[in-house]
């Protein structure tokens, strides 16, 4: 592990690349997007790939024990509490009223219902 | 400092460097959406982004010093802005967090 292999640290730059452009499509949807709903959808998605990406760019510099496991449990964790957080927020959000942008619509089924 | 005397090459260590730099910046423009989002749970929405990515920052962090430690304190801080994300969110809907 004092050494770290090419191939590795190539994958692991690669890995760091992908994520940081995530990251950057997500911040760019949460700043142009013009709604509460498409905003949501911009930052629950790209945003959580592109850290997704960077920790298994952890996961393969630390090796398959120990730290590097603990990367792919924060992987897990990530895509388990990021959909959960994103329908939260936005079940919150159709409570509170907050109108959709443009001629959008809820369904009437939905809308008749509480959740 | 002397735990793990990673030797890595020089392209990773830029692009490590280039990746807290990316980071870094983005987590400071999600905050012009934290001040001026029009609805409250615009603001949460953005609060929740600069959680992922403080995230993604501790990662990166690891990976600059070499040490997994930081791993762990990024897996701390996911907790921490899920529980948070929830407890907004209740908030806003129930009025109320734990009754």
């Amino acid at each position: 592990m004092s050494e770290l292999g090419l191939l590795r640290a190539g994958v692991v730059t690669a890995l760091i690349i992908i994520g940081s452009f995530f990251l950057v499509v997500g911040t760019v949807g949460l700043l142009r997007f013009p709604d509460v709903y498409n905003r949501l959808h911009s930052t629950s998605k790209a945003t959580t790939l592109g850290a997704a990406s960077i920790f298994l760019a952890g996961f393969v510099f630390f090796g398959p024990g120990g730290y590097g496991l603990t990367s792919l449990v924060g992987i897990v964790f990530l895509f388990l509490t990021a959909p959960t957080g994103g329908h939260v927020i936005s079940r919150a959000a159709k409570r509170m009223g907050v109108e959709f942008y443009g001629q959008a619509e809820w369904p009437k089924e939905v809308s008749e219902s509480d959740d | 400092m002397t735990t793990v005397a990673t030797e890595v090459p020089g392209f990773l260590d830029l692009a490590i460097q280039f990746g807290l730099i990316v980071a870094s910046g983005v987590t400071l423009l999600v905050g012009y959406r934290v001040i001026q989002g029009p609805t409250t749970p615009d603001r949460v929405v953005a609060l929740d982004t600069i959680g992922t990515n403080v995230v993604a920052i501790a990662v990166l962090f690891a990976l600059a010093t070499g040490r997994g430690l930081f791993v762990t304190v990024s897996l701390v801080l996911a907790i921490i802005g899920f529980i948070s994300t929830i407890a907004v969110a209740r908030y806003v809907t129930e009025g109320d967090i734990i009754e």
